[in-house]
């Protein structure tokens, strides 16, 4: 991947020094419209250290995407406790959260989500226009750059919708790591790509990890591609189980 | 490509708009309607309204000061008490005197002090009989000061024939009535009235006050020429005022009534029906822009709310970018109030162009406007504000709908 310019206020290293990730005894339970809960996750540990690429895999409805879900910040653990960057997320409020996700965490989902409305330039420019509120040069030539780094650069003026499904999971990819990331969690990114744009996907969150040291939460049903993880964990039936 | 300085908001809701233009472009359309009925109505009615108003005030008074009515007691014994006996309790309604205000100078010089006030005119009038030949008619006889009085009622815009600058021997006399008499311009006539006085004066002018009633029954005099006639030497029988605001003319006439003890009445009074017909108007015409500025409202909040459905997803993924909740509802607020804007705008020039195609093709027989319309810069701006604001009073449900959604449940859709 080629070098970019890192968004103004955005630092992976103020995040902390320890574990990115620190999960203890989380459990997570929905209801379900009746008085009895359903908890789908039974006390999940788990610790990722900065650098890491760790592979996640599990059956359908296992819990693999609220485990990403409540590391993603875009939901709560129902108990446990949840650390990100050293910092104890369960008690911060929806603000502090939203600025967390925000600033120091990339999403790449199974369906790659641009924004149709916008270019794919105006996609990877995104987060840093929501976090900046303005849009300014040096936020246009980072999200050039990182367009450029995942091979798009003569599509970066095209409507996002007009890119085939590799290439758009490659401008979510982009977009995932414009506000330079400490942890990236892609939720089944390759599942709805060829083998060949899953294989291209999957090298280029390994660039990520290896170049930039974000730390890379990768969810998968391809046990290929999981066994070209440095570290594969487990979820069945709501528990994680080291490989 | 994004402008420099745009802010995130605006960038998001005008892309929105434009993404769904089809949807924007109904509801602009439904914005711009409503507005342009409202625009024109408005418009229309306060033509209509100030040109009757004018119709009418222009040719009575807004206040009337008026002496005491004469009214009958009880007859009872001398140095009557309370209690003592009626001698006769038949009671008789009196026959009306004429009369004149008491210290009706001081009055004048009290209301003409008032800042609300424009003119104070002093009149004398009553009953007279005209004769010319063997022609005569009872008419309605009104003694004014002409400097004063044509600042109230324009007799010389009025006028037929003639002038109207009335002296000692001049009257004025209204069309119909120097049609009865067979009389024009310079002709004289014989003037009777009750207590014996008379005298012979010259028609100087001829005037249409656009009633016929009044036409055939109106005469003016000098206002010395009518006090010597009515046996009221140096009284007036009424103050005719004019104010600024004319529909603050009834309290104006109930402030006058308690500073100078003169009973004053307002046009608003004695003009009641049409004063209910006029409020009529307008309330029913501020219903109608009410229930268009609700439905309006509605299809704002509408288009809205399927907005919002339809970019659920976008909202999710948004949030899980780190967009703020606040930067949501700012998002869709903003598409609600640019909605209400653009609409309005668009509103005001259908309802300016509508105003200019009324004004060009709805006329009176003989080729004039029906009433002069007013381009009042502020009917456009206040439509401009309220539509603006209904819109984002309108997005507000919708746009705390989007905030709140749940980033993980709007992005599994």
């Amino acid at each position: 991947m080629a070098e970019f310019p890192a968004p103004a206020g955005t630092n992976k290293m103020a995040v902390g020094t320890g574990p990115v990730v620190q999960l203890s005894g989380v459990r997570k339970a929905y209801h379900t419209g009746t008085a009895i809960e359903t908890e789908v996750l039974h006390g999940i540990d788990l610790s990722l250290q900065p650098g890491e690429f760790c592979a996640v895999m599990g059956p359908s409805g296992s819990g693999k995407s609220t485990l990403l879900n409540l590391v993603g910040l875009l939901d709560r653990p129902t108990a446990g406790s949840l650390r990100l960057f050293d910092t104890e997320t369960t008690g911060l409020d929806d603000h502090a959260l939203t600025r967390l996700r925000g600033h120091h965490i990339g999403f790449v989902f199974q369906y790659h989500h641009l924004i149709t409305a916008f270019s794919v330039l105006e996609n990877v420019m995104m987060p840093m226009l929501g976090a900046a509120g303005f849009p300014d040069a040096a936020m246009q030539q980072r999200a050039s750059a990182l367009i450029a780094s995942v091979g798009l650069s003569q599509w970066q003026n095209q409507p996002a919708g007009k890119l085939s499904g590799g290439q758009q999971q490659r401008v979510a990819i982009a977009r995932a790591l414009a506000m330079n990331p400490a942890l990236v969690l892609a939720d089944e990114p390759t599942g709805n790509l060829d083998t060949k744009s899953a294989d291209d996907v999957f090298a280029l969150l390994q660039d990520v990890n290896r170049e930039h040291g974000t730390t890379v939460l990768f969810v998968t049903h391809n046990p290929t591609l999981a066994a070209r993880c440095p570290r594969t964990i487990h979820v069945i039936d709501g528990r994680v189980i080291e490989e | 490509m994004l402008k420099p300085w745009t802010p995130f908001e605006w960038i998001v809701a005008l892309r929105f708009l434009r993404e769904g233009r089809l949807q924007t472009l109904f509801i602009l359309s439904g914005v711009a309607i409503g507005v342009g009925v409202i625009v024109f109505m408005s418009a229309v009615l306060a033509g209509m309204q100030s040109n009757f108003i004018r119709r009418v005030l222009s040719a009575q008074a807004h206040i009337q000061l008026l002496p005491p009515q004469d009214v009958s007691r009880p007859l009872r014994q001398a140095a009557s008490a309370p209690g003592t006996v009626v001698v006769d309790a038949i009671v008789q309604a009196p026959r009306q005197r004429v009369k004149s205000i008491d210290q009706w100078q001081a009055v004048a010089a009290q209301i003409r002090a008032m800042p609300q006030v424009l003119v104070v005119s002093p009149a004398a009038a009553g009953s007279a009989l005209v004769t010319r030949g063997s022609a005569s008619r009872s008419v309605s006889l009104a003694g004014i000061l002409p400097a004063q009085y044509y600042r109230i009622v324009n007799l010389e815009d009025k006028l037929l024939r003639g002038h109207a600058r009335l002296a000692a021997t001049d009257i004025l006399v209204g069309a119909e009535l120097a049609s009865d008499l067979g009389v024009s311009v310079g002709d004289k006539l014989h003037l009777a009235t009750a207590n014996g006085a008379a005298a012979t004066l010259t028609i100087i002018g001829i005037f249409d006050l656009g009633n016929r009633g009044a036409n055939e029954r109106s005469t003016f005099v000098a206002l010395h020429t009518a006090q010597s006639l009515l046996g009221l030497p140096g009284g007036v029988t009424s103050l005719d005022v004019t104010v600024r605001d004319v529909y603050a003319a009834e309290t104006i006439a109930q402030r006058i009534t308690a500073t100078t003890g003169v009973d004053a009445q307002s046009w608003i009074k004695t003009s009641a029906q049409f004063f209910t017909a006029i409020s009529a108007q307008t309330t029913a015409n501020t219903a109608i822009r009410f229930f268009v500025g609700l439905s309006v409202a509605f299809g704002i909040a509408s288009v809205l709310v399927v907005a919002v459905v339809q970019k659920s997803r976008e909202i999710g993924i948004l949030r899980a970018m780190g967009i703020s909740q606040g930067q949501i509802l700012r998002v869709f607020l903003l598409q609600g109030g640019l909605l209400g804007f653009g609409g309005s705008l668009a509103g005001c020039g259908i309802g300016a162009l509508a105003l200019i195609l009324w004004q060009r093709y709805a006329r009176n027989a003989d080729g004039t406007p029906l009433f002069p319309l007013v381009f009042d810069p502020k009917l456009f701006l206040s439509a401009l504000l309220l539509a603006t604001l209904t819109g984002l009073i309108a997005a507000f449900a919708p746009a705390l709908r989007a905030a709140r959604l749940n980033p993980v449940e709007a992005i599994r859709g």
